[in-house]
């Protein structure tokens, strides 16, 4: 291969960076707009090649193991189409005067900053690059959220900044933690910070410390994956800034943070001593999935609803994490990569429907698959493919947590299956209303790009129907990893 | 004297940083908050300053340093500067009453007592005192900011959040720098944040009261 693993992995960390200051200082959206596809596009490729690298990257500070490259081909995957939509979506805002030039420049910049932070995320093996990583990326979402000024966005930017800066004090204490037990074991300097290191040590760390560590993680982590109690930023993060970054929220950036998570449920797997971290993230995802539920009954803003969906699927991804064993970890990977692709999907429909009706009121959209039936009939097929029923990836998925849950603990199976089926029944109801009731509002055709959308549910599509043998073997092997 | 004088210094240190978070959750003008929290800044300064000396860590000097020139001068006369400029310099509220937010901090202080000693029994006795020390300080700014409404006493809450850290990864013997430069560049960054934030607040709502903002929360009917 011309092009080797750690070539590919400088690359995706570099090129943000490069872009995201080329934007900052570029005038004109529309060149801005198409440079942001073009570096997003290459990211994705570099991320490709990390497929083919010889031998494993294994630095002090960077690592690709067969865990996060799942991770990071989804994330730069997710951040090419989303770059696509936005550039079809975000020049309309500048039409209808909700944005200026200038800050759409800020966002284009801002937009390659956060893809680079949750590159750096994830291919960190420092526990505080990690850290670093995931808090740049959190940075500029908040910033992003409360772009358009108004009143709902600048508080729930503030919310959202308020709450993700104390998960972020949390996590960075729970990293101290994590340093502090494996100072008698590691020494001092780099080494305690390096996670390859920390994992193979792991089994002779004092096992009350690290406990303790690992409850800082959860909770500091886990605001950020959005779990419930600790979700209050979520739906107005999700509301009120502009759409493409509604979809990166939910599809990547709950996902960097639950990898955090695992990263350290895998350290805490090692040492014989500890705590099991299975039960508390099952608790926590069972909350999520049961409250999200109950929440979707009762929204009246479309993407506040989605917000609430994504509440529930991270719920239910943790939930089978927590469970563990084989069976359950791949049946976590796979709901997460087809939340993610489902979930941003949903989104640009939603980002294109907002802006054509003027409003995310669920009761003023009314009657989309007559008034426009690509927008209206994707709607249907994300709402069908997100609530999990075949022939999509997330019916597969969720079964497989389902069934493997219902072997080893029926009880929980039954709350799993009651909270699904609740979510389910939400959905419906105000699907219904969305996409067959009387037309209202403005029926102008939109000029709106259907690709990213329709590439997005075909490979839910083709993912619920069949597998590829090597997807399936990867993952497999992951789940193998996270024990 | 079990321990030597070291560890006395750390110890007297590192407590009158908690002493200060009291005086900050129980502080009600915003001036005398600002005064507060330089205080504890410079008191952090010196704390981490000690910490170098002790450990013989040079790099801790740096972080220190940035402690008291960017976290004691520079932060505080901002704040001030922008509470004249926004007139909001009279008292402020708090949503729970002083008495109860002091009990509060009390049996915070005394949890986070009881958790890191617990734990702690093999660590180096001046690491594991320091680390008891910050994570009393770090659930103090917490409770700071959920007691408080006021945009600006949040963000003094966040810092004082933040001091804890640095205490934290100061007392953590020989962790890598990199860390270290982390919590500063964050702080920079988070400080910036802010202050954009404040000044949208400021043009948008003529106040920096975050109830001001709560009327609009929720959704929209």
């Amino acid at each position: 291969m011309i092009i080797s693993a750690s070539t590919g992995v400088i690359a995706i960390l570099v090129i943000p960076v490069v872009a995201a200051a080329i934007l900052a200082a570029l005038p004109g959206y529309r060149i801005s707009a198409r440079l942001n596809v073009l570096a997003s596009g290459l990211t994705f490729l570099a991320s490709l090649s990390l497929f083919f690298g010889d031998q494993p990257v294994r630095g002090p500070y960077l690592f690709v193991d067969d865990l996060n490259i799942a991770f990071i081909v989804l994330n730069t995957f997710v951040g090419f189409t989303t770059s696509v939509f936005s550039a079809s979506y975000i020049g309309h805002e500048l039409d209808s005067g909700r944005l200026t030039p200038v800050y759409l420049r800020f966002y284009h910049a801002m937009y390659q900053v956060m893809i680079g932070g949750m590159n750096l995320a994830l291919t960190a093996n420092n526990i505080g690059l990690m850290w670093v990583g995931i808090e740049l990326a959190t940075l500029t979402t908040v910033l992003m959220v409360g772009i358009y000024r108004t009143h709902e966005a600048l508080e729930a930017a503030w919310k959202y900044f308020i709450l993700g800066s104390v998960g972020i004090g949390l996590a960075l204490f729970g990293t101290i933690l994590v340093y502090m037990a494996a100072l008698p074991v590691v020494g001092e300097g780099i080494g305690g910070m390096v996670w390859t290191v920390l994992v193979s040590r792991a089994a002779q760390f004092d096992p009350a410390l690290i406990n303790v560590a690992f409850i800082f993680l959860l909770l500091g982590y886990g605001t950020k994956v959005g779990l419930a109690p600790l979700h209050a930023w979520l739906p107005d993060a999700h509301a009120e800034g502009p759409t493409p970054i509604s979809a990166v929220l939910s599809g990547l950036l709950l996902n960097v943070a639950l990898y955090a998570v695992l990263r350290f449920k895998i350290l805490l797997a090692a040492n014989p001593g500890a705590i099991a971290p299975g039960p508390l993230m099952v608790t926590l995802g069972l909350v999520s999935l049961l409250f999200a539920a109950f929440m979707l009954y009762r929204r009246r803003d479309i993407k506040r609803l989605f917000a609430y969906s994504s509440i529930e699927h991270m719920g239910i991804i943790t939930f089978a994490f927590g469970m563990g064993g084989p069976v359950a970890n791949f049946a976590g990977l796979l709901h997460m990569a087809m939340h993610s692709l489902t979930k941003s999907g949903i989104f640009f429909a939603v980002g294109h429907i907002a802006q054509i009706k003027g409003t995310q009121k669920i009761a003023d959209i009314r009657g989309l698959t007559q008034t426009h039936p690509w927008l209206g009939w994707s709607l249907v097929i994300g709402v069908v493919a997100i609530a999990g029923l075949p022939p999509f990836g997330v019916f597969m998925s969720e079964f497989l947590v389902v069934s493997s849950t219902f072997a080893r603990q029926p009880v929980l199976a039954i709350l799993l299956v009651f909270g699904i089926l609740l979510a389910l029944g939400a959905l419906f109801q105000h699907l219904g209303g969305l996409a067959f009731g009387e037309p209202t509002g403005s029926i102008k055709p939109s000029d709106a790009s259907y690709v990213p959308m329709v590439v997005h549910f075909g490979l839910v599509l083709i993912a619920g129907i069949y597998l590829p043998a090597t997807l399936v073997a990867w993952f497999r092997n992951v789940a193998e990893i996270l024990g | 004297m079990a321990y030597g004088l070291s560890f006395d210094v750390a110890h007297l240190l590192a407590g009158s940083l908690v002493l200060v978070s009291f005086l900050m959750i129980t502080q009600h003008r915003l001036y005398s908050l600002l005064n507060a929290f330089a205080l504890q800044a410079v008191l952090l300064s010196a704390s981490v300053a000690w910490q170098a000396y002790v450990q013989h860590a040079p790099h801790l000097y740096v972080t220190a340093f940035i402690a008291l020139v960017f976290k004691a001068i520079i932060v505080p006369v901002g704040l001030h500067r922008i509470i004249q400029r926004l007139g909001i310099h009279r008292e402020i509220e708090t949503v729970i009453g002083s008495g109860i937010t002091m009990l509060v901090g009390m049996g915070l202080v005394a949890l986070s007592m009881t958790v890191m000693l617990k734990v702690t029994p093999e660590a180096d006795p001046l690491a594991r005192e320091d680390l008891a020390f910050a994570l009393s300080v770090v659930l103090l700014g917490l409770l700071m900011m959920v007691s408080r409404r006021n945009a600006v006493s949040q963000v003094v809450g966040f810092m004082s959040l933040e001091n804890g850290l640095v205490l934290a990864a100061a007392g953590a013997r020989g962790m890598p720098l990199v860390v270290e430069i982390s919590v500063a560049f964050s702080v920079l960054i988070a400080f910036f944040v802010i202050g954009v934030f404040l000044f949208r607040i400021r043009e948008r709502f003529d106040t920096v009261d975050v109830q001001a903002l709560d009327r609009f929360r929720g959704e929209r009917r």
